[in-house]
This record gives structure tokens, sequence and C-alpha cells, in this order.
């Protein structure tokens, strides 16, 4: 953590501007904070906006994080349970609510169980000090013989107290500053973080109780749709809206600017009328010119651009002119979050004030840029974060969550729910954009890298409301008098944005990264899962291959020969060991074995996978019958919960090197549903070998590290067992088919 | 228009239009959250319910044509204090990350087990083969139907 700590703080003091690092924080919030303070508490270093004692003998804990199906309240209410020393079924959690409770920014970047457990780690561990202190003055007995267990003190000579009686005698001793002076639990003396306790939340969420924002119900609630544009940048012209101002529960049409939106008393009433209303509503013709999807490569590198050196060294030395140079360029293309529940808000204005549930990743940023766009204080208006379906990154929640807030204006009093359909959230939502590389190295005759050469072209992967210079929200743009998007966040290593992971893994004597920033945005981008990283390991991780190729070595043992990092050095043994990887072993044409390694960030967790394909090579069709993957997480505050993530991630990648892109024309998106954007199902789902690493180093998050390099490998085991490479994502059955003709 | 409808045993009268599809009934006048709204074109699955036996789509399933039969959701299978074997066998597995698509899928578990008391892996995987998870939690899946399969067998 601090190491974490202070690279942040150089990077922001050094840039002198404000930077949008991981939380996008302030220089001023840095300045302020003491050294090592754990980064959530920096902002909100009230004990009790973390910890209550409550009456009813439960304790509960606020963390800024929200559940987003990665497991995190429950990961949480461990590191609590664990450093107050009381049972985990006292705990519960109230998450990312800006009525209640920290404001830590966004849940993103696998940086939840760092940021909110180091912060939740630091107050439990003073809440039990100061009990313990104020037991002693109770007891009047030294600190030494009394012991905290299972929610009480209990003294040498049998006497014992309740948190909850000493709190409540005492009140004032909780009402302070966190110091975060108190040294937490030895790894060693942990008895509920590193175990695999059930989600506090699948009970409800497989039974059908009341578990998402989908399934809130107010009094008085109605149903609102929006009638999207047919394409970006169509304006509304005119619309005839007699007809559904006559059907059946129709409450209100909202139009603002080029908004239009429906209200209705029942959501099958609303879905008619959204038909309605779109058969009324007459668009322009104009239209932002798309890329051409044939050509991603020439296309991206055609838009206008900011260029970085991201990573450099060994430049005031030529590059040795004998060695051999290879060089290749790798795409990837544009894609969906998928969700498999489009988004869904809840909003409500009353008294004056709008209180908005949505499942976004950032509940705090939401509500600053909610008040910018309705034209309120931050006071009037909250945001509650409210469970959805899985995001994988930046979807619909924010925007949804802004159509609700705006039709919810428009008849107070009355709650307002939306959910997107489907070709909404396909068409309308951000997009995980398209990146493409080009990547050159030199090889000396021992087979060593002695150069290496990199460029990234990628539109921002961080478009997210709250970031300086506009609003990133989506009815904002079309409203009468529009907010304009935030200019493209500048992101430094080794956090970084669609040149997250650019920045080689190996010892490279000379390299240079460079990052083209794109300014153009043809298709509506934000963050998915892994940012750039997952395009830029998928290159690295592929050439890497092909550079051991060329020195004919095998292509563990090359990497191997260039990474000096002990961990890193272990999960590829690790991985390699468990898959019984044999080097020298040759593909036969339709079965081969790949292998990639990365670690996430840089600075984050780190995996090695090996991945086993069987190829149909008539049709085209690339099976993964294996996937074995070896991940060093740190400290494991949760080890099924961990597996889960990693086995999430791996079949997401698999889904999305082998299937996944949004597909357009020149004028519009036309991957609405799911037939135009399939994923992987049941039938194609590899089998996965999770090896966790054991280690006590400071968590480091699992929620993404495993993509890129499962990609990586799947390619890898591609050219593997073909001699052919594809370097163009997703690896279609046209593309396997054209690569083997 | 009232119509009445057998919802997890229990008998129901709905005023909503006869076309209404029958998930929005589910949903927003009988109170349930199993049966989630995903796609709202039969592709995805997440609104799956059981009718007479069958897995049905219930976003595309009118609200008329089921005034006969016998409706079962997820609430119809078990609570979280009396759950169902299935529901049991996916809590022992963490079968979930959001959960969101797995009410439909625990429905079409259901019904395949209802119809074949010992699937294998391959059998399991071929009844879900219509239901998208986007998590990647599909392995954890299989073994809680397999799971839940070993329980009911007992």
């Amino acid at each position: 953590m601090t190491d974490l700590v202070l690279s942040r703080r150089r990077f922001t003091q050094g840039l002198g501007i404000v930077v949008a690092t991981f939380a996008w924080t302030t220089r001023s919030a840095i300045g302020q904070a003491p050294p090592n303070l754990p980064f959530s508490l920096r902002n909100n270093r009230k004990l009790e906006g973390w910890i209550r004692l409550e009456p009813d003998n439960s304790v509960v804990i606020f963390t800024g994080k929200a559940e987003l199906g990665q497991g995190i309240l429950t990961a949480l209410a461990q590191i609590a349970a664990e450093e107050l020393n009381v049972e985990f079924d006292k705990i519960r959690m109230v998450s990312a609510d800006t009525t209640r409770g920290p404001d830590e920014q966004y849940t993103f970047g696998s940086q939840s169980v760092e940021q909110s457990g180091a912060a939740i780690r630091a107050a439990g561990t003073e809440t039990r000090a100061i009990l313990l202190a104020a037991a002693a003055r109770r007891f009047d007995l030294p600190e030494t013989q009394l012991k905290a267990m299972a929610g009480s003190v209990v003294a040498t000579d049998g006497r014992r107290a309740t948190y909850w009686q000493i709190a409540s005698e005492q009140p004032e001793i909780l009402r302070r500053e966190i110091a975060a002076n108190i040294v937490p639990k030895r790894p060693a003396d942990y008895r509920i973080v590193g175990q695999s306790i059930n989600r506090v939340d699948l009970p409800p969420k497989l039974t059908g109780r009341a578990s998402y924002v989908q399934d809130m119900r107010l009094p008085g609630m109605i149903f609102a749709r929006v009638v999207r544009p047919p394409r970006y940048g169509a304006k509304l012209m005119a619309l005839d809206d007699t007809t559904v101002r006559s059907l059946p529960g129709v409450v209100a049409v909202i139009r603002d600017g080029h908004f239009l939106a429906v209200a209705a008393e029942r959501e099958e009433q609303a879905i008619a009328a959204l038909n309605a209303l779109a058969s009324g509503a007459r668009w322009s013709d104009d239209g932002i010119s798309l890329p051409d999807m044939s050509n991603l490569a020439r296309e991206l590198r055609q838009l206008r651009s900011e260029t970085s050196v991201v990573g450099t060294a060994g430049q005031s030395e030529p590059a040795p002119p004998d060695a051999k140079r290879i060089s290749a360029e790798y795409v990837r293309s544009y894609v969906s979050h998928g969700s498999i529940g489009p988004s869904c808000a809840v909003a409500l204005l009353k008294d004056g004030h709008m209180t908005v549930w949505s499942h976004t990743q950032g509940a705090f940023p939401l509500r600053g840029d909610l008040a910018k766009v309705l034209g309120m204080q931050n006071s009037e208006v909250d945001v509650i974060h409210t469970q959805g379906s899985g995001c994988y990154g930046h979807n619909g929640a924010d925007d949804v969550a802004l159509d609700a807030a705006l039709v919810a204006r428009a008849v107070p009093g009355r709650p307002v729910k939306i959910q997107w359909m489907r070709d909404d959230e396909f068409a309308w939502a951000p997009i995980g954009p398209a990146m493409t590389t080009k990547v050159e190295a030199a090889l000396s005759s021992e087979g060593r890298i002695v150069d290496w050469s990199y460029d990234v072209w990628s539109n921002s992967h961080a478009m997210r409301p709250g970031q300086a210079g506009g609003v990133n929200l989506l009815a904002a743009w079309d409203l009468s008098v529009p907010f304009t998007k935030s200019p493209p966040p500048r992101i430094p290593q080794p956090f970084g944005d669609g040149d997250r992971n650019a920045v080689p893994p190996y010892e490279l004597a000379r390299k240079e990264i460079r990052n083209h920033l794109l300014l153009d945005t043809p298709i509506r981008n934000g963050s998915f899962r892994t940012l750039g990283a997952h395009g830029n390991v998928f290159t690295i991780e592929s050439f890497m291959d092909e550079l051991a190729e060329a020195a004919q070595l095998d292509p563990i043992a090359f990497r191997l020969a260039h990474l000096k990092d002990p961990r890193a050095r272990a999960v590829i043994e690790a991985a390699a060991a468990t898959a019984g990887w044999s080097a020298g072993a040759k593909g036969d044409g339709w079965r081969g074995r790949g292998f990639a390694y990365s670690r996430y960030k840089t600075i984050g967790m780190y995996a090695a996978v090996v991945v086993d394909v069987s190829i149909d090579r008539n049709s085209g069709i690339v099976r993964v019958p294996k996937v074995v993957i070896a991940a060093d997480i740190g400290s494991v505050v949760n080890p099924d919960g961990a597996r889960n993530q990693l086995e999430g991630g791996i079949v997401q990648a698999v889904s999305v090197t082998l299937k996944e892109q949004v597909t357009f024309d020149r004028r519009q998106i036309t991957s609405r549903d799911w037939a135009g954007y399939p994923i992987l199902t049941f039938p194609e789902v590899p089998s996965i070998e999770v090896v966790l690493m054991n280690r006590s180093d400071p968590s480091l998050g699992a929620g993404e590290g495993s993509l890129a390099p499962t990609s990586a490998a799947l390619a890898n085991a591609f050219a593997h067992a073909t001699a052919r490479r594809i370097r163009l994502l997703p690896m279609t059955p046209e593309r396997v088919k054209a690569a083997l003709a | 228009m009232s119509t009445r409808i057998t919802v997890n045993g229990e008998s129901r009268m709905v005023d909503a239009a006869p076309d209404t599809p029958l998930l929005y009934v589910l949903r927003n006048d009988l109170g349930l959250n199993g049966p989630k709204y995903g796609c709202g074109l039969g592709q995805c699955g997440a609104c799956a319910a059981i009718i007479g036996g069958n897995l049905v789509r219930t976003c595309s399933m009118p609200l008329r044509d089921v005034e006969n039969d016998h409706v079962t959701t997820l609430e119809g299978l078990g609570s979280v204090e009396n759950p169902h074997t299935l529901q049991k066998a996916f809590i022992a597995e963490q079968a979930a990350q959001c959960g969101y698509c797995t009410s439909g899928i625990i429905m079409a578990a259901k019904v395949l087990l209802d119809r074949n008391r010992n699937p294998d892996d391959e059998d399991i995987k071929n009844a879900l083969a219509d239901h998208l998870c986007r998590c990647g939690t599909h392995n954890r899946v299989v073994r809680a139907v397999r799971r839940a399969a070993v329980e009911l067998a007992r």
C-alpha cells in the first residue's frame, strides 16, 4: 500500500495538473494528507463515517465501494470482523451512498480491497483499541489484563463488557478522527480474513428476494422509457405525440432539446408508448462518420491523436546494428460490456430534493454531474447505490440515472423507474475502444531482446461522470441547453488508459513505448474491464511468442530469461507445472497450447495462464477445452471469491477473444441484440484450474488481472496448433478459415 | 380487464391487458423478482419461468396464453429460510457473481432435473445452452446442478 500511495503522490505533484489518476484525486486533497494514511481515509477521516456500533448489537460498516457482483461487501465485512474481533454475522454493510458513508469515488480498477479494505482495516483496528482503552478505565485494569474477543472486552478476572455496552456508556470515544497509528493484526493471526466465507448477498438473490434496483417498487411509482436517436449525432426535428398522449396509462411526454422520453403508469404501457413515440419522431440526417470496420487499424491511425512517450530506456545508445529485427501489428475490436440486465435507475424529486437509486460505479461523482445537469446544488441531490446486473466497467448505469432524473423532474412526487431496452444498452452505452498496436524488437544472436519499440493507438477508456471539463452523461449532450463531453483525461503510468500495461514487464535495456491517445471519438468510448491492458497484453504476449519462435526458444524459457521479479517467475513456474507444460512440444495442426504472463497495471496482481485449444479447420471454430491460471494476489481475503473473479475473467476473455466485436456500418451501430453480439455459451466454456499463490504481502485486486493474459495465451495456442498467427481480435471462424487457407 | 392466473400455487387476479407480456405481470403486478428483463427477445433466458412443466421465456409470452396454467418462478422453489435443493446447491458452489441471470438458469435446471434425474455435464451444459451468463460462472453452475441432482437422488 505504501508504495502505491507514495507513487500516486509523486505523479500528481510532479505533473502539476489536475491528474485523473485512479481516483481522480485533486492535489489539495493529497496535500493535506499525512503520510502513509490509507488512500480512502484521506478525505474521510471520521471514525464513525466508517464504523458504527448499533443499539441492536450489530456493527454497521460504511464503504464507498459498491457491490457489482464481485463479492466486495463480503470481503470488506471479513476485514471489518477480523480487525474488530466481532463475529462475521454481526456486520452489516452500507455501500456507496451519498446520504451516509464515505466518498471513495469509483468502484473500479480492482482497487476495492486495496483501498476500502485498507481503510476499514485501519478503522477497525482503531475502534478495537479505543474500546480496549475504555474498558481498561471502566474496570480500572491495565490493558494487558484485557482481551477483545467476539464483540466483548474480557478481563482476566472474569469481568466482561460488550462493545455496545462500552460505547453506549461512553459514546464520545468513537467520535473522533482516525489517526491510523495502530498496527493492525498480523496476517498470521487472521481467523476470518483468508477464509472462503459464502457471499452474504447470494441467498437473497438466489431465492428472488428484492436485491436489485430493478426490483425496487416505491408507492406511486411510474415507468419511463427514452426514445434514442437512430444514430449518433441525429437531431430531433419534429415530433407528433398526439397518438402517444392518447395511449392508455401515459402520464407524460418529456422533450428537452433532442432528449425524448415518455412515462406511463405501467411498464408495458411505457414500452408501447416508446414505440409509438419513436414512430412520431422525425430525426435529422446528421450523423457521425464511423470507421470502416474492415480496416480498423488504418482507420484508428487516421484520427487526430496526442502522442506521449510512456516508457523509455537506453535511448542514448543506438540499437545493436547486427540484431535481427522483427515487427508486427495487432488489433482489438470495439467491445461491449454486455450486461445481461440492461441499465436501470429509479429517481424521485420530492420537496426540491432529487434522490436517485443507481447501480453506478461512482455514486459521489454521479451525484455531482446530476446536480450540474439538473441545475441543483450537490446537497439537493443524492445517489444511493442499489445493485444491478454485472457491469464489467462503465455501462449505461450512469446514463439511465440521468434519464430517470430528467423524467422525475417533470413529475415531482412520483418515483420514476427506467430500465433501458436491450438495444439502448448495446447501441448507446459507452463501448470499450478498439485498439491497434505496432511493435518492433531486435533479437541478439543469443536470443536476448536488445531493442523494443512500441506504439498503441486508442481512444480513452476513461470517460466517466465526475471528470473535469464536461459532463459524461448521454442525455446531457442532447438537452436544449447541452453539456459537452469531458476531454479525455491524462492518466499517467503505471495505471495508464489505452496505454495500461503498454510498458512490458520484462527486463529490456533499450525500449521506447509511445501512446497515441486518439482525440476524435467516432464510437462512444468508455471503460471496459482492464481498459487498455487487454489490447496491450494481447500484443506484447503474442509478440513475445513470435520472438521466442524467431530465437528458437521455448516461450516460457524465453520469458523467464527476461524476468527477474521472483513473484513473476513464481506464477509462471506454477502455471507451467500445473498445466504440465512441455518445452518443445509441437502443435499437430488442430490442437495446441499457449502461454502468457502479465502483471495487471504493472503494480497489481500477477497472472500466468496456459490455454489449450482445438480447432475445427473446416468450420473455423476454435474451442478451448482447458485453461490453467496461477495468480499472485498477495494476501487473499476470500479465496473462493478470488477464484470466482479469476474464473469469470477467463471466461469473459475467451468470449472476447473468439467472438466479440461491436459491429457498425458507416452510420450506426448494428449489433443491437444478442444475435448481433454473441458471447460464449455454456457448451463452449472451458474447464478452469486456478492456482492461488499463498503470500502474506498486501492484497492486490483480483477482478481484472486474469483477462488479458488469457486472450494472449489463446492466440498463442492457436499459433502453436496451426503455425499461423491471428493478430486481429476477435478470432471469428471467418478469420480462422482465412488464416488457415 | 382482469385475468386469473396461478402463480407459485396461488390463484391471483391480475388487472392487465391480455397482451401484456407475462414478465411484467409477474414483476409489477405480483411483486415477484425472480424473472428478470434481459432482452425482451427470448435470447438470454433471464426471464425464464416454468409454465405447465415447460421452461418459458416470460418476456415473450402474453398473459392471455397462461390463463389456465400453473406458473412457477424462482420464489416458488424456496426462500432464504427454506431454500430448494437447487438453491442450496447454488449457494454451496457460490455459483453466481451478479446473479442477474441465475434465476432463469435455476428454472432451466429445475426443468432438466424433473426430466433427467442423473444428468452428466454435457446434459447440463446443453440444457443451459440458451441461457447467457456474462460474469463467467458457468462451471460453478454446472457443478451446482450436478450437486443438486446428487442431493435429490438421496
